[in-house]
């Protein structure tokens, strides 16, 4: 069957189903189960209504215990444990994770993951934040606002084809064709440099990518916000003589500082995730490894379950104290 | 204007300069694959792209035309011709006959060839070869030419990646394979999470506030920790690697930012619409269908546009959970990846590629902007 008709078929079938299931349960809550009749029709209403929140809740509920509650589990499992050659697991304890923190690779991607955590948000918020003020006012604002949202659009992989050809690298003879070596050569370089072999400033070009991708994702928020602060604030600080970089350092930041925070945390779980970029560009090599793609090489070639879930349990613990903070907050939001 | 921008005319020159270098840096990087995927293989490795809107020198190796062309002209034998395409609008800077000399003669010079009689050539490619024997050989005379080009672009490397008969180089299979996991993907968390919000919103039942934290909770876990449990999951229940399952993954992966996205909108639907429509007598699933799901439209919009970009742009999920040894099942951003490391040197191919798979996110991204920023500012966890 060609993939394009199942695909039509997995539609109509995927919504009738979902659509059939909601409405046949609702039927056979309602009418066969507990009919709001007879006798005992108001205990029948009460129940009925106490069953059909979870009726409503059953396939996403399932859909997530399955997909991403159970796996927490199970990696966590998977990394206590070996698998034994011809199946079954044994367990061995921490033992994947001393192989892991004894490797180089190991400290050479948690290295890097660092520099990533740090240089990333930090600066794609930080360009977000200029972006987003210096266009407010200004009339061409939004187109130029859409250019630099633009490549939130574009895959990593193809980030990353866009990427190497700006990183490209000819010999000193010849013509340069990578538009940074060009510059390179013409601000007076002697060599042309293999950017993405440089060890430790190679991972800073890898994260130029992610920075690029991000900046437009924390404009649009943080131009939300700064649209949102009252014009009082500012109006009073102008009339009391303030600069506009007092304004925009002491009026505007601080009160748009838990959205900054918001920026910052979700570009911060990004990193974390960042997988493809590395990927596509380095795999890894030249000490640009990250623990994302890391675990898919202890996965997928090592094809080594053991130390790939503990890399994959690293990640999941780097992510626990924003997983702890973001609930926290809703918790206090629906107070 | 109460602001940086208009105190003072000098600080409004920065800062409409620094905005227009902002854009450039940002727009550059794609602008160079774009413009390289109309060039030819020659012209990205020997020039870079920012060059081929200008004229620009080259140096070229020409053809006359063959002896089967030539005439008798007072007791003379004569090729007449120009060296170039009728298309091509050239000028000749310098020119040979010989790979040793190739910069030997002024345009409007007469040359020796080394297997008798002269050539002419002049500014515009132009020649006449003369000589008092009869010309042979099948192939014409070479000559060299310095010559200054105008732009050129081409549409062949769109040709050979969208219509190619050779497997490697071309996209359309993954074109349609990606399309083939996006869609489904797209629309069945929708309606998955849709139901689960209303009931998250609108309903009253114990363990409410804690499926909700739990949902928050999900929404950061790093999907990286499913992948083998649900490989095994999947090769357990006898789906193995295939369409099925990358649906099912992508369906889970977005449930989290679904039902959050949906569940704050429908939070904000005014109470006494829900409330009056239960005096009358609506059935929650009659509310539900009625009521909620055409009032939701934008943030169904929101969710719709990410979870789209996402499942399109996603390389990680297809690869363990659809891409198989058979090389059927390819989606474009793995075919991009696979291209990169096998002919990372062929950026004809490799520009033109990543712009197919560019091209239709980018449709989707300017045609609903307003709806995709909407959804990244109720996305982003407050």
């Amino acid at each position: 069957m060609h993939p394009a008709f199942q695909g039509l078929l997995t539609i109509a079938i995927g919504v009738s189903g979902c659509v059939g299931y909601f409405y046949l349960s609702n039927q056979f809550l309602d009418k066969v189960l507990f009919p709001p009749r007879g006798p005992n029709a108001g205990r029948n209403i009460n129940r009925a209504n106490i069953i059909r929140p979870w009726l409503f809740l059953f396939p996403a509920v399932a859909a997530l215990g399955l997909y991403l509650a159970y796996p927490v589990i199970e990696t966590m499992r998977l990394s206590l444990t070996d698998r034994v050659p011809g199946g079954g697991y044994e367990w061995v304890g921490l033992e994947n994770y001393k192989q892991m923190v004894a490797e180089p690779k190991f400290w050479e991607a948690m290295r890097n993951n660092m520099l990533w955590l740090i240089v990333v948000p930090a600066l794609s918020t930080f360009f977000g934040l200029l972006v987003a003020q210096l266009t407010d006012r200004i009339r061409w604002g939004n187109v130029a606002k859409a250019m630099i949202f633009m490549p939130m659009a574009i895959s990593f992989v193809g980030a990353s084809v866009i990427w190497k050809l700006v990183y490209d690298t000819r010999p000193v003879e010849q013509d340069q064709i990578g538009i940074l070596n060009a510059l390179y050569m013409f601000f007076g370089g002697t060599e042309p440099q293999t950017w993405l072999t440089i060890p430790f400033w190679n991972s800073f070009f890898l994260m130029v990518v992610l920075i690029w991708i991000q900046t437009g994702f924390a404009m649009v928020i943080l131009s939300a916000a700064l649209r949102g602060i009252p014009e009082e604030t500012v109006e009073a600080a102008i009339l009391d003589g303030a600069n506009p970089f007092q304004i925009f350092f002491k009026i505007k930041v601080p009160q748009i500082k838990t959205t900054i925070l918001v920026v910052w945390t979700t570009i911060t779980i990004l990193v974390l995730k960042v997988f493809d970029i590395v990927f596509a560009m380095t795999n890894g090599q030249w000490e640009t490894q990250v623990l994302a793609n890391y675990m898919y090489d202890k996965l997928f070639r090592a094809n080594d379950w053991g130390v790939g879930s503990a890399s994959a349990m690293v990640i999941m613990l780097l992510v626990t104290p924003i997983l702890v903070w973001n609930v926290r907050n809703a918790r206090n939001e629906m107070k | 204007m109460s602001d940086i921008a208009g105190t003072k005319p000098a600080l409004r020159w920065v800062v409409h300069l620094s905005v227009i270098f902002l854009v450039v840096l940002w727009v550059v990087p794609t602008l160079g694959l774009f413009i390289s995927s109309f060039r030819t293989a020659d012209q990205i490795a020997t020039s870079g792209w920012w060059k081929s809107l200008f004229p620009s020198e080259q140096n070229l190796t020409l053809r006359s035309a063959a002896a089967e062309n030539q005439v008798l002209e007072d007791g003379m034998y004569v090729i007449e011709g120009n060296l170039f395409d009728a298309s091509q609008k050239a000028t000749i800077s310098k020119w040979g006959v010989s790979s040793r000399a190739v910069d030997a003669f002024e345009p409007g010079q007469t040359a020796e060839l080394r297997r008798g009689g002269t050539i002419t050539v002049d500014a515009s490619g132009n020649y006449r070869m003369e000589n008092a024997e009869e010309f042979t050989g099948a192939r014409g005379a070479r000559v060299f030419v310095t010559a200054e080009l105008p732009p050129e672009f081409t549409l062949d490397n769109y040709h050979k990646v969208l219509l190619a008969e050779d497997s490697t180089d071309s996209m359309t299979r993954a074109f349609f394979n990606t399309l083939t996991v996006t869609v489904p993907a797209t629309i069945i968390p929708i309606l998955v999470a849709a139901f689960a919000a209303y009931a998250l919103a609108w309903m009253e039942f114990p363990g409410r506030a804690l499926l909700i934290a739990a949902v928050v909770g999900l929404l950061v876990v790093p999907l990286q920790l499913a992948l083998i449990p649900l490989l095994k999951f999947h090769l357990g229940i006898g789906i193995g690697k295939g369409y099925l399952g990358v649906w099912m993954a992508h369906t889970g992966f977005g449930m989290p930012l679904a039902i959050y996205l949906l569940r704050n909108y429908m939070a904000g639907l005014p109470r006494d619409l829900i409330e009056n429509a239960r005096v009358d007598g609506a059935t929650e699933f009659q509310i539900f269908t009625k009521l909620i799901l055409p009032l939701s439209f934008p943030a169904l919009a929101s969710f719709a546009i990410l979870q789209f970009l996402w499942t399109w742009n996603d390389l990680l999920v297809a690869k363990v959970f659809l891409i198989d040894a058979s090389g059927q099942t390819t989606v474009m951003t793995n075919s991009i990846v696979e291209l990169l490391g096998t002919r990372g040197g062929n950026w004809e191919i490799l520009a033109t590629a990543a712009f197919v798979s560019i091209v239709v996110p980018l449709i989707v991204f300017f045609a609903m902007q307003k709806y995709l920023v909407r959804g990244l500012l109720a996305g982003s966890v407050k």
